[in-house]
């Protein structure tokens, strides 16, 4: 039989380092990009940490993630390597991808991470076809799949939702709703509040947690994908939660189609300042071991940068290479 | 506004698109416009800014993310009397909708006998060139001109970008209207009227002698700078927009063939099954004896559009590559 995994000291201590290093790395990146050095379009997970730090502590390799286009969060959370993915960003030959996915499309299969993904809508089905094939193939893996409150409107997930409920599936539909798709308030681009709500139509149950509070979203993840490995199907997991940044790229305030006082009121709320408090308040770590984890990610980054600044370029006959196996 | 001088005005490409739906908002009172951030954020590249300010909420929508939902919708309105402009942000999203394209919205006409009407007008944006990899830079433009009941057009500049949304939103068809998001910028001469470039009629943008390259979207401009360069190896080659890709203008691009009597089709599209394809054959079937030489074919290689700039300004057909073609094709050296 399988374990779930229990909320030690040590469990906290790295949903800890992982919403560190995500968020560290997601400022480097954004400051990469405005100095021209990260190309293309970059959505940035500073705010939402907890979700993915909290989710993927109950995954190992073998359990699978699908993404969405603000990836680089599910990515570390599942163990990806800052200098592959830096690499990956600048467009470099040692990137994940070798170049050819860019952020929109950073995955490592390796990793059970089935890919960000530039079209909104795109994980559902295919985070529900990995959970068939661990059926099927009489694993006892999970599927996790990431999607924002604006993917939640796409046919794919209704289709997915469906099926997945269905033939019982493990897969856990994990919604970071954040309350905008680009630049639309929830409560313009839907008539209901909580995303959960559709899981009675699927016939699935409907969690909402609170997703700037790592431990609250470990405890949804761990019931949630506890059922999946039991072969009691798929459940709908709402984890609440803000992002800090633009939609793309850096800029949090100042914004046509939200409030700075808004953005405040979140920030206040901040995950990774929340968690701390509790980690000094309880003891389980103290200031010093705190800062330097800060340190050791401050340097695992510095040295992931510089890999990628000095990485090759890929050649341009690879163009061609990978359209087929 | 023309300045003093009487210079005719000047207006980018993405403000001539913003022009072009305020005067079809203005001029049909039936018109309503429904797509993804164009209404609050003005849409993600800016085309929309103030046009729900001026037109309201009533006509312009914030939609869902739900691209099947939004051509679903026009469809529906449509064939009950509205004249939608709807907005695909990025041509790559086609296939979120494509049934609804490919199975409806191309087809309701003819399956009921000609008794529906279907004056749908959608907005897209194609193209490589920004590094946004390979779900965000596509040319799909063959996929929509295989659609019988669908009309497609693609705008290669700021006074066709308004004039073609207009003629689109006039048509009593479905029109698809291409727009390319490296041209955005581009600075171009647009009249303040209202006016229809003709759908069906190409536009010679350089006349020529001895060669004729049809192209059309961002590759129009491409195809004017190889021109100037292939000028200084004697070749006088005559451009051809061909702006309306179904229907296509046969005819201008066989008169000039029938003039040259060595061609080319250039696209940003992968070349294997694009429509410089369907043109080549065109051209050799209409004008066979009139070509000294096999029609050439300039287009993306076989393989989606890659993220990192290196790759990606390789994969991209340019003048470069419009002008390599037409040495190896014409044994030109050097
Ligand atoms: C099929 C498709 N439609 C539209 C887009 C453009 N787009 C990119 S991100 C985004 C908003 C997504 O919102 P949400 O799912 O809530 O995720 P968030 O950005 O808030 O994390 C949109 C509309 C897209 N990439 N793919």
């Amino acid at each position: 039989m399988f374990v779930t995994v229990e909320l030690t000291n040590d469990v906290l201590k790295d949903m800890h380092r992982c919403m560190v290093q995500i968020r560290r790395f997601e400022e480097t990146a954004g400051k990469l990009m405005e100095d021209g050095k990260i190309p293309g379009a970059l959505h940035l997970y500073v705010g939402e940490e907890a979700i993915a730090s909290g989710v993927m502590a109950h995954l190992s390799k073998e359990d699978q993630i699908t993404s969405t286009h603000r990836g680089h969060g599910h990515l570390i959370a599942k163990g990806g390597e800052f200098d592959r993915m830096f690499a990956e960003l600048f467009g470099k030959a040692t990137g994940y991808c070798k170049g050819k996915g860019g952020s929109m499309h950073i995955s490592n299969m390796d990793l059970g991470m089935l890919g960000a993904n530039g079209i909104v809508g795109g994980g559902p089905p295919i985070a529900t076809g990995a959970a068939f094939s661990n059926k099927f193939r009489k694993t006892d893996n999970v599927a996790c799949c990431f999607f924002g409150d604006g993917a939640s409107n796409e046919g794919s997930l209704h289709e997915a939702a469906n099926m997945a409920a269905l033939f019982k599936l493990p897969v856990v539909f994990v919604c970071e709703n954040n309350g905008f798709g680009e630049y639309t308030s929830q409560a313009n681009h839907q008539a209901i509040v909580d995303v959960a709500d559709r899981a009675q139509g699927y016939g699935m149950p409907g969690v909402i947690v609170d997703g700037m509070d790592a431990v609250a979203v470990f405890e949804g993840a761990r019931e949630a994908i506890a059922r999946a490995r039991a072969g009691d199907g798929p459940t709908l997991l709402e984890c609440k939660t803000y992002r800090f940044y633009d939609h793309v790229g850096v800029r949090g305030m100042g914004l046509s189609y939200r409030s700075d006082e808004e953005v405040e009121f979140w920030k206040k709320r901040d995950p990774i300042d929340q968690f701390e408090a509790k980690l000094r308040e309880q003891n389980i770590m103290a200031e010093a071991e705190i800062q330097a984890v800060y340190e050791q990610v401050a340097a695992e980054i510095e040295a992931a940068v510089q890999f990628a600044e000095e990485s090759p370029m890929p050649d341009p006959s690879t163009i061609t290479e990978d359209v087929y196996a | 506004m023309a300045d003093q001088n009487n210079k005719p005005r000047q207006l980018t490409y993405v403000m001539a698109i913003n022009e072009a739906i305020r005067t079809v908002m203005q001029e049909q009172p039936n018109a309503f416009a429904a797509g993804e951030d164009i209404g609050g954020a003005g849409g993600v590249y800016g085309y929309y800014n103030g046009i729900q300010e001026q037109f309201g909420t009533d006509r312009v929508y914030d939609t869902p993310i739900s691209e099947k939902g939004i051509v679903g919708l026009g469809v529906g309105a449509a064939a009950t009397g509205c004249r939608p402009i709807l907005d695909l942000m990025f041509i790559d999203f086609m296939g979120e909708c494509m049934d609804e394209v490919a199975n409806q919205l191309a087809k309701m006409r003819y399956m009921f006998g000609g008794s529906a009407t279907l004056p749908v007008t959608l907005l897209t944006m194609a193209g490589a060139g920004a590094s946004l990899a390979a779900q965000h830079s596509q040319s799909l433009e063959a996929w929509l001109c295989h659609l019988p009941g669908l009309k497609v057009v693609m705008a290669a500049t700021p006074a066709d970008a308004k004039g073609l949304i207009i003629a689109a939103a006039r048509d009593d068809n479905p029109v698809i209207v291409i727009m390319m998001k490296t041209l955005l910028a581009l600075n171009g001469e647009v009249p303040e009227d209202s006016y229809a470039t003709p759908i069906g009629k190409a536009n010679i943008v350089r006349p020529g002698e001895n060669y004729t390259i049809v192209t059309w979207g961002r590759m129009v401009h491409e195809a004017i700078t190889a021109a100037e360069q292939l000028a200084r190896s004697g070749l006088d080659a005559e451009v051809i927009d061909a702006r309306s890709l179904q229907p296509f203008d046969t005819e201008t691009v066989i008169a000039s063939v029938r003039k040259t009597h060595r061609a080319m089709v250039a696209h940003e599209a992968v070349r294997y099954g694009g429509l410089g394809g369907e043109v080549a054959a065109q051209i050799q079937e209409l004008a066979f004896d009139d070509l000294d030489a096999p029609v050439a074919r300039v287009g993306a290689p076989f393989a989606p559009v890659p993220f990192s700039p290196v790759l990606e300004s390789a994969y991209v057909p340019n003048a470069e590559t419009i002008v390599a073609e037409v040495r190896s094709q014409l044994r030109i050296e050097g």
